[in-house]
């Protein structure tokens, strides 16, 4: 071992001086790689890397938009927006202990065991755990800390009027998309347009600052509904009333402003609650008074009499001989359910003879009749703004044949909406003008176009107002203080291409006062199962209780004197 | 004599003072990182200081024991530490799926960890007492004596401490003069056994953080995450850095363990370049005065002993930010002094106790 001295304190070491070079080669040579690294990446790779960090911790968000709310026309809320939230996990992140599974389930209703699977499942990293859900609720189970559950903001619809509405508005999906109804026609309109903010998220996806708005969120736009939420609300306790009397199947009532086209109140039984998806099946979610078309029966008799009247080929005078009650057209037998000998026009609708109209049908051209029902908006879609209007079924007029054009006469062989045709009898209360129908408030008002005479339309409503009075088809159908004019009908029911003898549609269309015609509401019910079924019984009473509300409703002055009451008996059996 | 002076004077003076300033600044600037990387939270900022306090008393002890006692526990604390080995080779504990653990009954311990200190201890001990003789075979023997612990710990398997438990022993042997041909030839050897060691004794975990370390992009969830986030971290600070508590990358927990092994990547992001040159500059300036004292050192024991322990804090230095730069692949080794942890602060602080002995006990011990 050689012995060395420096002058240098650090060459004191008992050591060569090229082992201590080496050491200090060492020290310098590694800080030296060190600062170097470091000058790379942070003067010529800083901005890269600070744009690679830029996208690990930014990132453009949505803001969330609202749904425009559906109001009635006084502004009352039908289907209103709710904030909610929807928790989410990143399976790779998400850890929690056996108690916290529990809490979380018991939180969120689900089975602990559902929720360890989607925790196991490392494969993915976003997973829905609850949608939709109040934002107590999710607040709760976030407090539990468990790392890899997320919330997301959303909007729910709630419908506060519930099954009263529910067909007429539809639902949304759970994307806030409009999947029935009105929500789905005025989609785009409702439609909010989602924001968008660029935010400072955390490796665990938590926005921790917000940087900057890029867009702010395009709130939906509101729309008034021509409905009246009160009348809506006693159209759908008098038709549940009513199918449950009656042990019928189904029902609808439409109320219609005969004035301005306004629907006013449409409702569908038996219906759903929309706030609860799991009472929604298809068959109660269909809006029947507008998508669904049946064959009329005698309502359609005012129809075949304006066109009868308007082309000259019979006068309100006119007597029809419908001896013995019975007529054959062709093979085919055509029968009123009681003789009733010789008839004036007026009294053909007043007992709605079967027999009067197709003998007033067969002496007129069939190009008359269809003219008429054509312009009257039959065969066509109503156009009120519902989804999937259905236009009825009205065959050209060339391919009549007798027994045909006879049928039709009193509304077999052909079909229709209620809808539609409580449209049609507004022209009887407008003075011949057929008012086109929404189901959105008239912010201004609109011409109609006149379908039949002035004399016409006025000699048709005398008529239709002969059938409420003793001896017609509907005295149950008249309301204390007004003069009420209207139709019964009493369908056979098609049932796979055969009238079914036990299976009928009662209907009633009528409107009040019939002295300036205000209202018009149509009601239909579908296989009464009682003994009645006549529309006279079955769709009469609910029609006057509805047209009785709705004329103090809108406050509409009386136009008959106060009678003590309704005679409490009625001789029925003629109508159809 | 007023009582008082005497008692600090005994108490006290064996410390280095300007090593103990220098310290002193480092370990500050390590409460101010502290602070930030822990997320700004007080408690963390207070259980380092308390481990600063601890690791700060054990060095004020062992700078107060003369290096010959030292000496004389070099030979039975490294057996002991060998036999603590073989009691983790047969009994130890399993964590992460290495054997490193020795239960106690009342507590865990890594005798690894022990080892760092007393491998350098018992070469420089056994160099001493063999210098006025020293041949080729003593070196041999040294050799010897450090390869039986390497090979517990290699067969825990932690290929780290492995490694770095060699570098002190390589120091140690290299400072007591080992002939420049056995170094090259030992380099030489080295080399050839990379090779080998690769396709054949290296575990696919460690080829995974080499190759890693090549293109990290290739699993960047995976085993590149760490060193993907360290480096953005890193390069996105610039030279002048985002501001105490403003990195985003360490702030927002991209960052991994980024109070212990990472909080480099915390520093450069929020002090930059400039703060990177300061703090190397406070390392450099730290080794400077510690390799002074070394070379002071009034006996080959001391010296050797001093100057490993010296060399083994540039090491663990140069291979934490290297690691977490990427310029070496991953190794759990913390930043010494800065890093929370208490183990860590406590070995390192001790052997800058046991260098300051040496320093200052040379005047009692004339040689």
């Amino acid at each position: 071992m050689k012995r060395r001295s420096a002058d240098h304190p650090l060459l004191k070491l008992d050591l060569q001086r090229w082992r201590m070079r080496l050491v200090l080669i060492l020290l310098f040579g590694g800080f030296t790689a060190l600062t170097a690294r470091a000058t790379y990446l942070q003067i010529w790779q800083t901005d890269f890397l600070n744009q690679e960090g830029g996208k690990r911790i930014q990132r453009v968000v949505e803001i969330p938009a609202h749904r425009g709310m559906i109001t009635d026309r006084r502004g009352e809320p039908l289907a209103i927006s709710t904030p909610v939230e929807s928790l989410w996990v990143n399976p790779r992140d998400a850890q929690a202990d056996a108690t916290q599974i529990q809490a979380l389930a018991s939180h969120l209703g689900l089975e602990p065991d559902h929720i360890r699977r989607i925790f196991a499942d490392k494969s993915k990293t976003f997973v829905y755990l609850r949608r939709q859900i109040s934002p107590d609720v999710a607040a709760r189970a976030l407090a539990l800390g468990i790392p890899g559950l997320h919330r997301e903001h959303e909007y729910r619809r709630y419908y506060p009027s519930g099954e009263v509405m529910a067909q007429v508005l539809g639902v949304t999906g759970v994307d806030d998309k409009g999947l029935e109804g009105l929500e789905f026609a005025f989609q785009n309109w409702l439609e909010g347009e989602p924001g968008a903010k660029r935010v400072l998220r955390d490796r665990h996806g938590t926005v921790v600052e917000e940087l900057e708005l890029l867009q702010s969120p395009k709130h939906g736009k509101d729309l008034t509904l021509s409905i009246n939420l009160q009348l809506q609300y006693l159209a759908y306790r008098e038709l549940a009333d009513t199918l449950a009397r009656h042990q019928a199947k189904a029902g609808s009532i439409a109320v219609l402003d005969a004035r301005t086209g306004e629907v006013l109140a449409l409702v569908n039984l038996p219906g759903y609650n929309p706030n609860n998806r799991a009472s929604m099946k298809p068959a109660l979610s269909r809006n029947r008074a507008v998508a669904d078309v049946y064959e009329p029966g005698s309502t359609m008799k005012p129809f075949l009499v304006a066109a009868a009247l308007e082309n000259g080929v019979v006068t309100p005078g006119t007597r029809i001989d419908t001896a013995p009650g019975w007529m054959m057209v062709g093979n085919k037998r055509i029968t009123d359910v009681h003789p009733k000998g010789n008839l004036t026009v007026g009294e053909a609708l007043q007992v709605s003879s079967n027999v009067a109209v197709a003998k007033i049908a067969l002496d007129m051209k069939s190009e008359d009749y269809w003219q008429l029902l054509n312009r009257a908006g039959f065969g066509s879609p109503p156009g009120a703004g519902f989804p999937g209007e259905a236009a009825g079924r009205l065959r050209p007029y060339e391919s009549w044949r007798p027994i045909e054009k006879a049928t039709m006469s009193y509304g077999h062989g052909m079909s229709v909406s209620l809808l539609q045709l409580a449209r049609a009898y507004g022209a009887f209360a407008t003075d011949g003008v057929l008012m086109p129908i929404t189901i959105l408030k008239r912010r201004e008002a609109v011409i109609g176009q006149r379908i039949m005479s002035e004399d016409v339309a006025r000699q048709v409503r005398g008529m239709l107002e002969t059938a409420t009075q003793p001896g017609g088809t509907a005295p149950q159908a008249r309301i204390m203080g007004y003069r009420v004019a209207g139709k019964t009908g009493t369908a056979h029911k098609l049932v796979n291409g055969r009238y079914a003898p036990d299976k009928y549609i009662a209907s009633f269309v009528g409107l009040a006062p019939a002295s300036a015609p205000r209202l018009v509401v149509a009601v239909m019910i579908d296989e009464p199962g009682g003994k009645e079924y006549y529309g006279g019984l079955v769709a009469a009473p609910p029609f006057s209780k509805v047209m009785a509300g709705a004329l103090r409703l809108f406050a509409v002055a009386p136009d008959a004197p106060f009678e003590t009451a309704v005679p409490a008996q009625i001789q029925i059996g003629e109508a159809t | 004599m007023p009582p008082i002076s005497y008692w600090l004077r005994r108490l006290f003076g064996h410390i280095d003072v300007p090593l103990l300033a220098l310290l002193i600044l480092l370990l500050l600037l390590s409460l101010v990182v502290m602070f930030s990387a822990s997320g700004e939270n007080p408690a963390k900022v207070v259980s380092h200081m308390v481990n600063m306090s601890v690791a700060l008393g054990a060095m004020l002890i062992i700078s107060l024991v003369p290096p010959q006692r030292l000496m004389q526990f070099a030979l039975p604390i490294y057996v002991l530490g060998l036999v603590l080995l073989l009691g983790v080779a047969l009994v130890g504990d399993i964590v992460n799926g290495s054997r490193r653990w020795l239960n106690l009954g009342i507590t865990r311990i890594q005798p690894s960890e022990f080892m760092r200190l007393a491998v350098p201890m018992m070469l420089a001990w056994y160099l001493h007492f063999r210098q006025e003789t020293l041949q080729r075979r003593d070196f041999v023997i040294a050799a010897v004596l450090l390869a039986l612990p390497v090979g517990f710990i290699l067969k825990q398997p932690d290929l780290g401490t492995a490694l770095l438990i060699s570098a002190s022993g390589a120091y140690v042997l290299f400072l007591g003069g080992l002939s420049w041909r056995v170094i090259l030839g030992a380099a030489a050897a080295f080399l050839a056994f990379l090779p080998i060691a690769w396709n054949y004794l290296l575990h696919d975990y460690q080829r995974g953080r080499v190759l890693m370390l090549l293109d990290p992009t290739q699993d960047p969830l995976g085993a590149g995450y760490h060193i993907i986030q360290s480096t953005i971290a890193i390069g996105s600070g610039g030279v002048l850095g985002k501001g105490w508590s403003s990195g985003t990358q360490a702030q927002l927990d991209f960052l991994p363990e980024r109070t212990t092994d990472f909080i480099f990547s915390v520093y450069s992001e929020e002090f930059g370049l400039l703060g990177n040159v300061v703090l190397l500059a406070l390392y450099t300036a730290i080794i400077w005065r510690g390799l002074h004292l070394a070379a002071n050192a009034p006996n080959l024991f001391g010296r050797l002993l001093s100057g490993a322990i010296v060399l083994m804090f540039f090491t663990y230095v140069f291979v934490n930010m290297g690691m977490v730069s990427g310029l070496l692949p991953v190794v759990g080794v913390p930043l010494p002094l800065v890093s929370y942890g208490g183990t860590s602060m406590v070995t390192v602080l001790v052997g800058f106790g046991i260098v300051m002995s040496v320093a200052t006990h040379k005047k009692l011990v004339k040689t």
